[in-house]
Parts: structure tokens; sequence; C-alpha cells
């Protein structure tokens, strides 16, 4: 079909605004067409359903029974709205997603039974501006019928009467108004012609409303199918951060088992041979180079992943910290329950960065590290009684770490005036 | 000494045992993780456990948690703690189950002569703690605090003390004799306001909590 092919995809509105020529020979008057007739035929099937269920539920609510078959009428109305949305393909090339929750999600799954599906159906707003579309469809499908039936019916009798006189026949517009000569005949038929470019503008029209109306009122909004979609985003960026976590721990491991390991068990072989005097200085020397070697590598792997954040959590780590750091640091961060993994991780590395800031930069003589969590978010403060002036500029360790803590939805602030106190504060919300 | 060694690293299982042997001490059983070393003591009752942190299954503390579960249980029984990191916290922890505990980086074993004395003091009731802990502790840095009165030589000695070295040993490592080992100490205690006691534990314990809690 033409008028889908381009980047802008052209509205029925746009077709019909466009070359007369080009709509009516194209196919959107007979999409409209099929698109305005079938929808009486849908609607009355679901009338008569609900109409059904109705009576019958109604009869049979004294047995009980007849409040589930009265159940069923919302949810019938979920039935006819699909077959709507299918149906709004003639008119609209656009997706037309369901509005209900747990359709298209992964979760399907781990959704539970009829029971809890019914109770999620019936809660949603969905479900009853389906009702309300349905019962609004079944009332204008008398227009759907209406204006197709007369405006095509009454151009074909127009068209045809100069056959209609021929044979005979006359045509009454009315007391009095009647066509029966062929004199009359022609103009007429030339009217009912022109008649017929107006129907098919007509009901192309009416489909154009009736295809708004539905997708105003059976598919998600764009907008909250964005918003979805920036969840998920999210998520996978939170996802791909805690890989990049399980990673570090893996060559933390890979690090201690091998490496360190290795160079722990050759400085004991080296101090076996000084044992047995043997061994000269160089051996002495050769143990002094292992043991440096096996000191940076010890440093290298906290840098990578502290086991002592993985063994006893938040508080220990940060007082591990803080006795290396060469300015005094005081220590307050025991929380009632370890966070997540890769949130207590970024919430490790932050402290380290603003601690080794505070070393390089700040002056001060005495910093104060503090982790709380307030409700569901973990809330850490690092204070130094430095000469302020700190900036989070691009590229610095604090930017990457505020990038890390964003990850998990978390925000850095930093109010740091000439003169000090400065002030690192991080909200890292615990969701696990 | 009958020593059971828990380890999960052949190559520094077996250097430990070949050291262990050198200085004529069994190593009654060998394994390689927590439950094996429960089970292992149990079955051999030896006279000291030398144990890493990390080990099979979780690869944590593992080594650690059942040190202090055997300590719980048996509060007279040696143990000697080796990690390829220290922390104070860790320290601390074993410090709290009673004398008779040790926590040293893995490598000090390399200094073979000095990893098996500190062993045997262990294995005596002694106390021995890592010089990197007691480094780190003294080094962090306070204003105000009863620490900053001390004088070089009486860190030097806090230092020593902190590590659970004796009077003796002290004086050995400083040059010193053993009776300016003791006006040290004494001058120390006086500083710090602690009290001073016969038992060496209580005064590792006494000086690690010192350095760790003092006002900052």
């Amino acid at each position: 079909m033409s008028a889908a092919t381009g980047s802008a995809r052209p509205t029925v509105w746009r077709a019909m605004a466009g070359n007369p020529l080009r709509f009516l020979f194209s196919a959107w008057p007979w999409r409209a067409l099929v698109y305005v007739v079938t929808g009486p035929v849908v609607g009355t099937v679901w009338l008569l359903t609900a109409i059904l269920l109705v009576i019958v539920g109604t009869l049979l609510i004294p047995v009980g029974i007849g409040i589930a078959l009265l159940l069923c009428v919302p949810l019938s109305a979920i039935a006819f709205a699909a077959v709507e949305r299918r149906r709004l393909g003639l008119m609209d090339r656009r997706p037309a997603p369901s509005p209900h929750l747990g359709v298209d999600r992964a979760d399907r799954a781990d959704r539970p039974g009829l029971r809890s599906w019914l109770r999620l159906r019936l809660r949603e707003t969905a479900t009853w501006r389906e009702l309300g579309y349905a019962l609004l469809a079944a009332l204008l499908s008398v227009v759907d019928l209406v204006v197709p039936f007369t405006f095509f019916v009454g151009a074909f009798v127009q068209v045809s009467a100069p056959a209609l006189v021929g044979n005979g026949d006359q045509i009454m517009y009315g007391p009095g108004v009647t066509v029966d000569t062929p004199g009359e005949a022609w103009p007429v038929a030339v009217a009912g012609a022109l008649m017929a470019v107006v129907a098919f503008y007509a009901v192309t029209a009416l489909a154009g409303a009736r295809a708004a109306l539905a997708r105003a009122l059976l598919v998600r909004p764009v907008a909250e199918e964005l918003g979805e979609r920036l969840v998920e985003v999210r998520a996978s960026r939170a996802r791909l951060a805690d890989a990049f976590e399980i990673e570090r721990r893996r060559i933390e491991r890979d690090l201690h088992d091998g490496a360190q390991q290795r160079l722990t068990g050759l400085i004991m072989t080296l101090g076996l041979a000084r044992l047995d005097g043997s061994a000269g200085e160089l051996v002495e020397r050769a143990q002094d180079e292992a043991r440096a070697a096996l000191a940076e590598l010890r440093d290298l792997v906290r840098g990578i992943h502290p086991s002592v954040l993985t063994d006893r959590g938040l508080h220990a780590a940060v007082e591990s910290l803080a006795e290396r750091s060469p300015v005094r640091v005081e220590v307050d961060a025991r929380l009632p329950a370890r966070p997540p993994e890769g949130v207590e991780s970024a919430a490790y590395f932050v402290i380290a960065e603003a601690l080794a800031n505070v070393a390089k930069h700040s002056g001060a003589s005495a910093a104060r590290v503090t982790a709380r969590t307030d409700g569901r978010t973990l809330v850490l403060e690092i204070r130094d009684d430095g000469s302020g002036g700190a900036r989070v500029s691009a590229g610095s360790g604090l930017q990457g770490l505020a990038d890390r803590v964003a990850v998990y939805d978390g925000t850095v602030r930093l109010s740091s005036p000439p003169g000090g106190p400065t002030i690192l504060r991080v909200e890292i919300p615990c969701e696990s | 000494m009958r020593v059971v060694i828990a380890e999960d690293s052949v190559l520094l299982r077996e250097g430990l045992g070949q050291i262990l042997a050198r200085f004529d001490h069994e190593v009654v059983a060998a394994v390689e993780d927590a439950p094996g070393l429960a089970a292992a003591v149990a079955e051999h009752r030896p006279d000291i456990v030398v144990t890493d942190v990390r080990m099979p299954p979780g690869f944590r503390d593992e080594g650690l948690r059942a040190a202090l579960a055997l300590r719980a249980a048996r509060p007279e029984l040696p143990i000697l703690v080796l990690s390829q990191y220290v922390e104070q916290s860790y320290a601390s922890d074993l410090l709290q189950t009673g004398g008779g505990v040790g926590y040293l980086l893995k490598d000090r074993v390399g200094e073979v002569a000095e990893f098996v004395d500190a062993l045997e003091r262990v294995a005596a009731g002694g106390t021995v703690i890592d010089p990197e802990v007691v480094r780190r502790l003294l080094a962090r840095r306070r204003e105000d605090s009863p620490l900053e009165r001390l004088t070089a030589r009486e860190r030097e000695v806090i230092a020593l003390m902190a590590e659970g070295r004796s009077n003796g040993a002290i004086a050995r490592a400083l040059v010193v004799s053993e009776a300016a080992v003791i006006k040290h100490v004494g001058s120390i205690f006086t500083k710090l306001d602690l009290y001073q006691t016969a038992d060496d534990h209580r005064r590792v314990l006494a000086v690690i909590t010192q350095l760790r809690d003092a006002p900052r």
C-alpha cells in the first residue's frame, strides 16, 4: 500500500486533505468502509453477549453463579477491546498496545492464577474504560450503519436514475418532487456521482474519527509506554553495574587464589631456604622483593574490592579506610541491615574517594563519615573541616562516583563554601 | 606440638607443613575448609590450630568464623589465624575470646623462625597481633589524645606490646635492658590511665582497645 511508505506515516486525515484523485483511487476509502461496516458486526455480537450475560446473570443471582456471570460483562469488554485494537490496524499502522498491566511483560510466568488475574483486571481503570467504549460503540453502530447506507444507496440510486427513468420508473424526493424524465435524470446521475465522492470522504472521515476514539480509549498512551521503557533502561543499567561488580569480585578472587598465594608460597620457600644457612644474601633480597610485590598486590586487590567489605559490611570497611587515612576520621556507619551488594559497594567507593580527596586537597585535620538508612534510602555524609571550595569537575574521581551512584538512582550533593566546611551527601535508594 | 592446619591452597598447606616439620611439630591433620577444621579438631584434639580466613565454600571469612566458634566451645584451644590481609576489626573479635590467639599476615610465615616463635607463644597462651594492625592503629592521627603524650621510644614500646611481646622480647627487639622496658611500660600505663596487669593477654587487649578507641 503506497500510503504507508515514507518515514512520516501518512494518516487517513492527511490522505483526505491531499489530492482528491489520489485519495479516491487509494486503498483508504475501501479500508475505511470495511472498518466502518465491520464495527456494527462486532459491536452487535458483543452487545448481544453482554445483554445475555446481564439477563441470565441477574436471574441466577439467587443461585450464586449469577454474580460470576455479571463479572463476565466487563471481561467481555476486554475481549471486545482486543478485537477493536486488531481492527484499528485497518486505519492506523501505529502499534496499538493493550493498556492492561502484565500483558506483555516478562513476569508473565510468576503471575499467579485466575483469581488474582480477575482481581487485577477488575481493579484496572483500563477495563472499565473498555466497557464504556463498548457501550459507546454499540450506540455508535447505528451511525456506522446509517452513514454509509444513506450515502451509498442514495448515490447508487441517483447514478442509476437515467436507467430507472428509461424503465418507466420514477424517483420521489418527497411530495411533488419527482424525477421521471431523461432530461431530469441526467443531472441527478451527475449529482449521484458527486454524492458517491462525498460518500467516500464522509465514510473515511467517520472511520478516522472512530479510529481516533478507539485509540484514545483502548490503547496504552505513548507517554506511559515511554515511561516504562525508561524504567527498563534504568534497570538494565543497574544490572550492568551489578555485572561489573561481580566481575570485580571475580578478579579479586582470582588474584587472591592465584598470584597472592603463589607469592606467599614463594616467600615461604625462600624463608625455608634461608633456614639452611647455605642461602646467601641474594635469597634474602629475593624474599624482600617477593614481600614488596605481595604488599603492592594486596593494595591493588583492596582497591578492586576489599574483602572486609564483603565479609563485614560498610562500617568495618570504612573503619579500615579511616585507619589508612592520614587525616583523623570518625566513622559511624553501622546500619541495621546490609544494603544490596551493588549499593553497598557504590557507597564504599564513594566514601573511599571522598576520603582520598579530603586527604589530598582539603587541608582538613578531621573528617567524619556517617551512614544511616532513612526509610529505604541509604544516606551517606562525609564532612571535613578543611578549607572548602571543592568542586565536582568533569573527569574527577568524584564525578565518576556520582555516575556510579546515579546507576542506582542515587544522588550526590556537594556543599563546599570557601572556608569550609565541605559536606558531601549521597543518597541511594535501596530497593532490593 | 600437635597441629591442625586449615588452608585451602595446597601450596601453602604443604609449605606450612614443611616448616612445622622442620621444627619438630606434628601436623596431625591438614584440611581445606571450615567444616573440615571443626571435624579435625574434634577428632585430633590438637595443641594448636593454624587457620586461613578465606576458605571454601563461600570464600569469605569462614576460617575466622570457625576460629571464633572453636574458641567459644573451647576457650583454652590456641588458635593462630593467618590471612592475606589484616583488619583491626578481625583482630578485636579474636582478642575478645581471651589469651592463646594470634592473628598474622600470611607472608610472616616467610620469617620462619619468628613465625614458629609466634606459634609457640600462642600455644603457650600468649597473644600475637600482626605489626601491620598495630602500625595502622598507631598511624591514626589524633589530637588531644593521650597517645600524643607518648615519647618516640614509648611509641615503639607500645607497638611491640600491642603485638603481644613480653617485656623481655621488647627489650631484645629494642636492644635495651628489661628494666628500661619495665620503666617505659609503667610510664605508658600512667599516661594512658590504664591498669597494669601481669596477664600478657589483658595487656594486649587493653593496649589495642586504647589504640582503637582513644578519644580523637
